[in-house]
């Protein structure tokens, strides 16, 4: 084709950092494609089979292996549909439609619901071929055409959808019974319970229907199916068993009175059709092992969480006691070291004290053994005085400088290294600002 | 093809060439002239004409002639008999034959017992030689028609006719003189005839061609790919068809005639023939008009009776046979694997879809973006009885100077069977979530390799640097149900009897999947509001060649990916 398509959506803008050896990258090739058949006809095939055929000669065997792989489009009418006519379903009246399997009449036993609209066209089709009553007049057979006309009701039947689904409700050959507590051990209780509800499901509203599942169905699968079932919504209906209605000839109020009959018949089957199935869901649900299964697991489950809550619980419990106990023995040990903390302190204190006490009688005495400084008795008024400054010394200084100068003076004896030290002690403390020039002027 | 065609045919230059339909109910005759097909009247001014021979006192009608003479001389005509054509005895099927000459079984083959004249003895025409009589009378027409001596023809035949009754179709048209240049299929020669218009474009599209008949109905589904016609499924139907549509009103009208007399009328042979030719009738009234009048002398017990009818009433008392066309058609297009959404065309074709409520029934069942080729919904559809001896014609007028053997090569299955794409592949365009790609097709799925299409997509509006990334791309169907607003649901309860459907609406649409990344290709400096012209080409062994330049711009990107 020359001509092209208009695209108004934008490209995209290259992402930042793309790069390719002459802007192209090749990144994958085409999936795999389909044989198929061109039609040979038209302008357009010509062109093709042009360029197809450049000046080369098809032979038979290029024919068979071009056909070979070429997908399929026509059915094939052989096959599928054939199953032996059971010798007394020919001899049927067909005024007795309504007792007829129409399956079985078309040869479609097997299927049954399951057979499309397609299935059941090729196989009236098959069954006409077979037993149209012309045919078998003209091959000289004198055969009455019941059976053909049996063809024909089936066909009618189960081609129109409304019909077909009134039969389809009563088609006893559809149902599959309930197994039997004993035939429904092992593995066999998944796989007859299977096709139970697979066929239960044909009369859902709701396609597609859950499946009854195996053993090792998830939970959520299991509920899922059993909540469908529980709720199912059923087009099941049972006109097909009604009693007929008299004919015209008949008074009104006898055909009036037979279609009220018929109408509650119909009711009354469709709530014991619910019934049945709800039932049937009880009873499996009864012995589903999975259902134990799950319930098992949620009460194990809840088990180990009580089981864990309670041990929780008793460790808290342990917990404060445990807790309890140790604040306890922490708060009287730090009440007795508090105690004997105090006690020490005390005891240094009383030390300092009595070391303070002990540098100032050192201090004391070294005045006195200094003499108080003097030649000679030292006067009353002199004693006085020295003491007075030496009190006044001591009364400017902390424990630590008394007992420092206490140390510079013990073990002097000669009046004038006591004095220089008691100089020294003065100097340091008017340098200091602690006294003033001139104050504890006895001592320097 | 092979046998299909005659190979020991005339030299292209003597040779005359028409389109037949030949059906089980109606043939018609087409002529090319002038690159322009016509359907052409017969000696009775019949365009579709009743595949039906009858034998009355030596001589032969054909047509409606001898369509008519079903009432007074049904054992001498011979009816529907075109499927039989090919088939041993015991593969037929004579349901349609009941009210003429019955089918038997002669040979290998199937024959009719014919009577030509009062007192003569019976003598037993085989299904060939009343198909080579039926054709040498349709051949004829065509000889006085255009003043040639025609000599060859393309017949259209359905898609699931076997090989032996290719052959036997030859065979019987050869003994009327007449060489095959082809036999075509009969939804495409339909396909062909919408295809040929003047005012067609040459697109990728998915086409339902639905051929209701007289009594049987077959629908095709074909991809249409560069005016190349591949078929992607087929069903053919012999419960919902014209004479279904017939049999209604026969019924309906036999009851009517009950209710004042005491015969049914469809217990005698000859009341039943003529209540079958005017129910016939009445039904083409109704496709025209909205009332039809349903009369009949002497019908039966020597009573007349008239009637009428209208369309509603008949679209009512039919409604299991309408339905049954929808379910026909619905399930063709689910066996392709598609949806109605996928569908781009559906064209009605034969006698039965001239009925105006079929036409309305795929308007409702298609989307608005489906166009439906029907009388009644396209006012320039072409007369659906005659689309397939048109599209036969056209193919005659263009193989008509090919030698055979040329015909029976380019035929050739190694000519048609050809690899087909199983998924589309296109490029990426955004819209306004940049990080989001938007896949774009370029080729579609089911197109035929070699194929070759080209798009021009905008660049950003800013222009710069683009990237084309080419990819596969696969379709799905998104399903969202639609609250209704307060007002709708109001709106529904009030005509609640017309329509109770209570059905949720839904919107349904056809959503992209970016399937396998294929190529990258960057085209740089695209000026401002600029155009990037893409061209895929996939070679016949799936080798692709990519090639993007700006429109209107230099140079470009080329590249290749090989084959898998
Ligand atoms: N205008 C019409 N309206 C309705 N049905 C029609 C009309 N014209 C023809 N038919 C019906 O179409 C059928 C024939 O269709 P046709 O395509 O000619 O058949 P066939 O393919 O079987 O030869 C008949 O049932 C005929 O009644
Ligand atoms: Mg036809």
């Amino acid at each position: 084709m020359a001509s092209h398509n208009t695209v108004t959506l934008p490209l995209p803008v290259l992402p930042e950092g793309w790069s390719a050896e002459k802007d192209f990258k090749a990144l994958g090739s085409l999936s795999a494609a389909t044989q198929r058949t061109i039609e040979p006809v038209g302008p357009h095939f010509l062109a093709h089979a042009r360029r197809a055929r450049h000046k080369r000669t098809f032979s038979e065997d290029d024919r068979i292996q071009a056909q070979e792989n070429v997908k399929k489009i026509e059915d094939d009418d052989a096959g599928e549909i054939s199953e032996p006519e059971d010798p007394s379903m020919l001899l049927r009246d067909p005024k007795d439609w309504k007792g007829q399997d129409h399956y079985a009449v078309l040869g479609l036993s097997k299927y049954r619901y399951k057979a499309s609209e397609e299935q059941i066209k090729r196989a009236h089709r098959k069954k006409v071929l077979k037993h149209h009553p012309d045919k078998k007049a003209a091959q000289g057979s004198t055969e009455d055409d019941g059976f053909f006309k049996c063809i024909q009701k089936a066909t009618e039947t189960l081609l129109d959808p409304v019909k077909r689904r009134q039969f389809d409700s009563v088609d006893e050959k559809a149902e599959v019974e309930p197994p039997s507590k004993k035939q429904a051990t092992g593995d066999k209780y998944y796989k007859l319970w299977s096709s139970v509800f697979k066929a239960e499901g044909r009369f859902s509203n709701n396609q597609p229907v859950p499946k009854f599942g195996d053993a090792n169905s998830t939970q959520e699968d299991v509920e899922a199916f059993y909540n469908f079932f529980y709720n199912f919504d059923s087009w099941r209906s049972f006109e097909y068993l009604d009693e007929t209605v008299p004919d015209d000839g008949e008074s009104r109020d006898q055909k009036r009175h037979q279609e009220r009959k018929n109408n509650n018949a119909r009711k009354k089957r469709k709530t014991e059709d619910a019934a049945r199935l709800r039932k049937l869901l009880d009873d499996v649900s009864a012995s589903d092992e999975r259902i134990k299964k799950f319930m098992k697991q949620k009460n194990a489950a809840k088990n180990a969480k009580k089981a864990e809550k309670e041990a929780a619980e008793k460790k808290a419990i342990e917990d404060a006691k445990a807790k309890k106990e140790a604040d306890e023995k922490a708060a009287k040990e730090a009440e007795e070291k508090a105690k004997a903390d105090r006690e020490q302190g005390k005891k240094a204190k009383e030390a300092a004290k009595n070391a303070v006490k002990k540098n100032k009688r050192v201090l004391k005495s070294s005045v006195k053994d200094a003499n108080y400084f003097a030649t000679g008795d030292a006067s009353a008024a002199v004693i006085d005085s020295v003491l007075n400054d030496v009190d006044l010394v001591i009364s400017k200084e902390d424990p630590d400088e008394i007992a420092a100068l206490a140390a510079k003076l013990t073990g002097l004896k000669v009046a004038g290294e006591i004095k220089g030290a008691w100089t020294a002690e003065v100097t340091r403390l008017v340098g200091a600002g602690k006294l003033k020039d001139g104050e504890a002027k006895f001592l320097v | 093809m092979g046998e299909e065609s005659a190979t020991n045919g005339s030299a292209p230059a003597q040779r005359h060439a028409i389109g037949i339909s030949f059906g089980n109910s109606n043939s018609s005759i087409a002529l090319t002239v002038e690159d322009k097909a016509e359907v052409i009247a017969n000696e009775d001014g019949d365009r579709q004409i009743p595949s039906v021979l009858s034998y009355v006192d030596g001589e032969e009608y054909n047509g409606q002639q001898a369509k008519a003479q079903l009432v007074r001389n049904s054992q001498n005509t011979v009816a529907y008999f075109r499927d039989f054509l090919g088939q041993e005895f015991k593969s037929i099927d004579p349901t349609h034959n009941h009210a003429s000459a019955h089918p038997i079984a002669f040979e290998s083959t199937v024959a009719f017992e014919i009577q030509d004249k009062e007192g003569d003895e019976k003598s037993t025409v085989t299904v060939s030689e009343i198909t080579t009589r039926h054709l040498k009378r349709l051949v004829q027409s065509a000889s006085d028609f255009s003043g040639k001596s025609i000599n060859s023809a393309v017949i259209t035949v359905p898609t699931n006719f076997s090989e032996s009754q290719k052959v036997a179709l030859i065979k019987a048209a050869k003994d009327a003189g007449l060489e095959v240049l082809q036999l075509i299929n009969e939804p495409i020669a339909a396909l062909l005839a919408y295809d040929a218009r003047p005012e067609s474009k040459v697109a990728d599209k998915i086409v339902v061609v639905a051929d209701l008949g007289g009594t049987r109905s077959d629908v095709a589904v074909v991809a249409s790919r560069g005016g190349m016609y591949t078929i992607l499924a087929t069903a053919h139907d012999f419960d919902f068809a014209g004479v279904h549509l017939d049999k209604v009103l026969e019924d309906h009208f036999a009851k009517e005639f009950i209710k004042w007399n005491t015969t049914d009328p469809r217990t005698i042979p000859r009341s039943y023939a003529k209540l079958k030719l005017e129910a016939e009738a009445c039904k083409k009234s109704l496709s025209i008009g909205t009332n039809a009048s349903f009369s009949i002398e002497s019908l039966a017990e020597g009573a007349d009776f008239a009637s009428t009818i209208n369309r509603l009433r008949y679209e009512t008392i039919g409604r299991k046979v309408f339905e049954g066309f929808n379910r026909l058609i619905e399930g063709v297009v689910k066996k392709a694997g598609l949806d109605v959404l996928d569908i781009d065309e559906v064209i009605l074709s034969g006698g039965t879809s001239h009925t105006p409520k079929i036409a309305n029934n795929m308007r409702s069942i298609f989307p608005e973006t489906t166009t439906i080729l029907a009388p009644s919904t396209t006012p320039t559809a072409i007369n659906p009885s005659e689309l397939q001896a048109r599209g036969a014609a056209l193919q005659a007028s263009l193989i008509e100077s090919f030698e055979a053997e040329d015909i029976e090569q380019s035929t050739h299955p190694a000519v048609t069977t050809v690899k087909h794409l199983t998924n589309a592949v296109g490029v990426l365009a955004i819209t306004g979530d940049e990080t989001k790609g938007v896949f774009t097709p370029v080729i579609v799925a089911e197109t035929a390799v070699p194929a070759r299409r080209t798009i021009h997509i905008n660049a950003p509006p800013a222009g710069g640097d683009v990237l084309i990334k080419v990819v596969e791309g696969g379709s799905h169907i998104k399903v969202t149900q639609i609250e209704k607003t307060a007002e709708e649901k109001e709106a529904d309860a009030e005509d609640s009897d017309v329509d109770s459907d209570e059905e949720p609406e839904e919107k349904r649409e056809k959503i992209w999947k970016i399937g396998k990344v294929l190529a990258e290709a960057a085209i740089k400096d695209v000026k401002k509001g600029g155009k990037v012209e893409v061209m895929i080409n996939i070679a016949g062994d799936l080798a692709v060649t990519i090639t993007a330049r700006e429109v209107g711009g230099k140079g470009g990107v080329r590249g290749n990916l090989s084959a898998a």
